[in-house]
């Protein structure tokens, strides 16, 4: 929109612009175009519109990453989380879908670089808030694989429930995360080094989250992407001789990671 | 002005019809739901913001659907960015459209503020100047929004912190002109009343002998903070995270006995208390609504028989 440089347009439509450029920004003034009542000095008072927006945003950070934050401390992620709100501001109205690009953020953020896995630990966490909100959708009923004739099988494909997510990590992401989330001591030191999968579902109203045996993360997600049954069982083997299909078929079922089945090359289902 | 096409569904209701008049709520907060369920002794309605319930689905849904079975739903809108100069985003007043549609609640309103710019949503409510142009944008903003979900919408008057000198309307009249060229109500925040009097030097009650309140369809009460500005006056902020202060129960008890009874809702949503403690303060204004509804019938009646 173009915008006049005169007082009176100013005050229809340019105030926006004016209050706006120095919210996210400490180093600018508080804008010329508001004072007090008598035409006095108005930073206090600008500030704070600015302490809202930055409190608000890192307190929604704070409350869809609460492992993230556990990990580093209240004041380290506080800061982390102003950063981030002044870098990458959200663009969508609904703070519930803020912070998609977080983890990627505090992957590269130097201060954190002393903890490799929690940018996989922050991913985990904005997968479970996708869950949460993800559309209601009934589970495959787990005996619907027993109704398919075992030579129709290896083409059959799955179509993912709303909620599925697969994350994958070099490190103990999950074991940090949930132990982290719920505020529980693990039952056994966590290994940070060790590699870890997560499968995250919402088969009813609560959000799952639990640890993939191997191989499964690769089956799951070729299945994700549209490979057959039989496809995606080479895809599990391919990413380690341990992988074992039966393990793999009984968690997606149980935990609703799919809702329907279907023919692959656009076949009538069922 | 443009008319937003919303898909209507049949006037069947599908929710009991649960009148809010005369009733006091208070904000609703998920975690209080176990609460609630057990709780008989609340009849007062809840208040939700628009944008927490505007997810596909999951428990923000169904913890609402369980809450509009038992009470009136008063539908808060936080985001739309009404008083802004851009327009207004299409997809979140079709997402409004439809939560109002589905839900249908008793009491619909937003705010008279702006959120977002070019593209970057700010999650605060930002001041505007008072001029002949704002209330043209803001005019039609309003009704876009009511033409999008087909009925009135109640307007929110702001607590600010800062004053445009350019602004050539006082609040009062900028608010008053809005309402008569849209045809929205009000909602009557008595506790921003209070900040802003506070903040910008002028009366409370000043300000309310200026507000058109024949139109007040709601009123919120909240607590405030305290801090000081550049020349170390008083500065109040809008917190919600404390309980209504006595100046603006006072307000309150003014509003109510001139008006009569309007639905009024405690907001509490930082530092949020225990259910109890957030009923308790609800019901606090149900007893001045009830005080003053018996002798604001009375003095209808003898107005009537005069």
């Amino acid at each position: 929109m173009p915008r006049s440089p005169e007082p009176a347009a100013n005050a229809g439509t340019g105030f926006a612009a004016g209050f706006a450029a120095s919210l996210l920004d400490p180093g600018r003034a508080t804008p010329p175009i508001v004072s007090t009542t008598t035409g006095g000095r108005a930073d206090r008072r600008y500030a704070v519109y600015r302490n809202n927006v930055t409190t608000s945003l890192a307190d929604a950070l704070a409350d869809i990453f609460p492992a993230v934050r556990r990990l580093v401390g209240d004041a380290f992620f506080s800061g982390m989380a102003i950063a981030f709100a002044r870098a990458h501001p959200p663009r969508s109205r609904l703070l519930f879908q803020y912070g998609h690009d977080f983890p990627a953020f505090v992957a590269s953020f130097e201060p954190a670089r002393d903890l490799p896995y929690l940018a996989d630990v922050a991913s985990i966490e904005r997968a479970w808030l996708d869950a949460f909100h993800a559309a209601d959708a009934d589970p495959l009923p787990p005996q619907v694989l027993g109704t398919i004739p075992p030579d129709d099988l290896p083409a059959v494909v799955f179509h993912p429930h709303p909620a599925l997510r697969i994350l994958r990590s070099p490190y103990a992401a999950f074991s940090i995360c949930t132990a982290n989330r719920d505020g529980r001591e693990p039952d056994a030191p966590i290994r940070g080094d060790v590699a870890e999968d997560t499968l995250v579902t919402r088969p009813g109203l609560i959000v799952s989250m639990r640890r993939l045996p191997p191989g499964t993360a690769a089956f799951l997600l070729a299945l994700v992407g549209g490979s057959s049954f039989g496809a995606a069982i080479g895809t599990g083997f391919a990413d380690t001789e341990e992988f074992a299909p039966a393990e793999a078929i009984r968690i997606m079922l149980n935990a609703g990671a799919f809702v329907a089945v279907g023919a692959s090359r656009d076949r009538p289902s069922e | 002005m443009t008319v937003e096409t919303t898909v209507r569904r049949p006037s069947r209701l599908r929710f009991p019809d649960r009148p809010v008049a005369g009733r006091a709520g208070a904000s609703f907060k998920p975690e209080h739901l176990p609460e609630i369920d057990t709780d008989p002794s609340f009849h007062g309605f809840f208040e939700v913001h628009a944008e927490n319930y505007m997810g596909a689905g999951g428990p923000p849904h169904a913890a609402l659907v369980a809450i509009r079975q038992r009470f009136p739903v008063s539908l808060h809108g936080v985001t739309m960015s009404i008083g802004g100069p851009e327009p207004l985003d299409r997809t979140h007043l079709a997402r409004f459209a439809t939560l109002v549609d589905r839900y249908e609640p008793a009491l619909v309103s937003e705010h008279l503020a702006w959120s977002t710019h070019e593209d970057v949503f700010f999650s605060d409510l930002l001041p505007l100047p008072y001029t002949r142009q704002t209330l043209d944008h803001v005019c039609a903003h309003v009704s876009q929004v009511q033409d999008a979900i087909g009925r009135p919408i109640l307007m929110e008057n702001p607590a600010t912190y800062v004053f445009f000198p350019q602004s050539t309307y006082a609040e009062t009249d900028f608010i008053r002109e809005m309402a008569q060229r849209t045809g929205c109500g009000l909602l009557l925040d008595v506790n921003n009343v209070f900040v802003s009097a506070t903040n910008h030097g002028f009366g409370a009650l000043d300000y309310l002998m200026d507000f058109p309140l024949d139109l007040v369809g709601e009123i919120h009460l909240a607590g405030h903070d305290e801090q000081a500005d550049d020349e170390g006056r008083p500065l109040l902020i809008d917190t919600h995270d404390r309980a209504v202060a006595d100046p603006v129960w006072a307000l309150y008890d003014t509003v109510i006995r001139q008006c009569g009874p309007i639905p009024t809702l405690v907001e509490w949503d930082n530092d949020v208390p225990d259910w109890s403690v957030l009923r308790d303060e609800a019901n606090a204004a149900q007893r001045i609504l009830d005080l003053h509804a018996d002798r604001y019938l009375l003095g209808k009646r003898h107005a009537a028989v005069s």
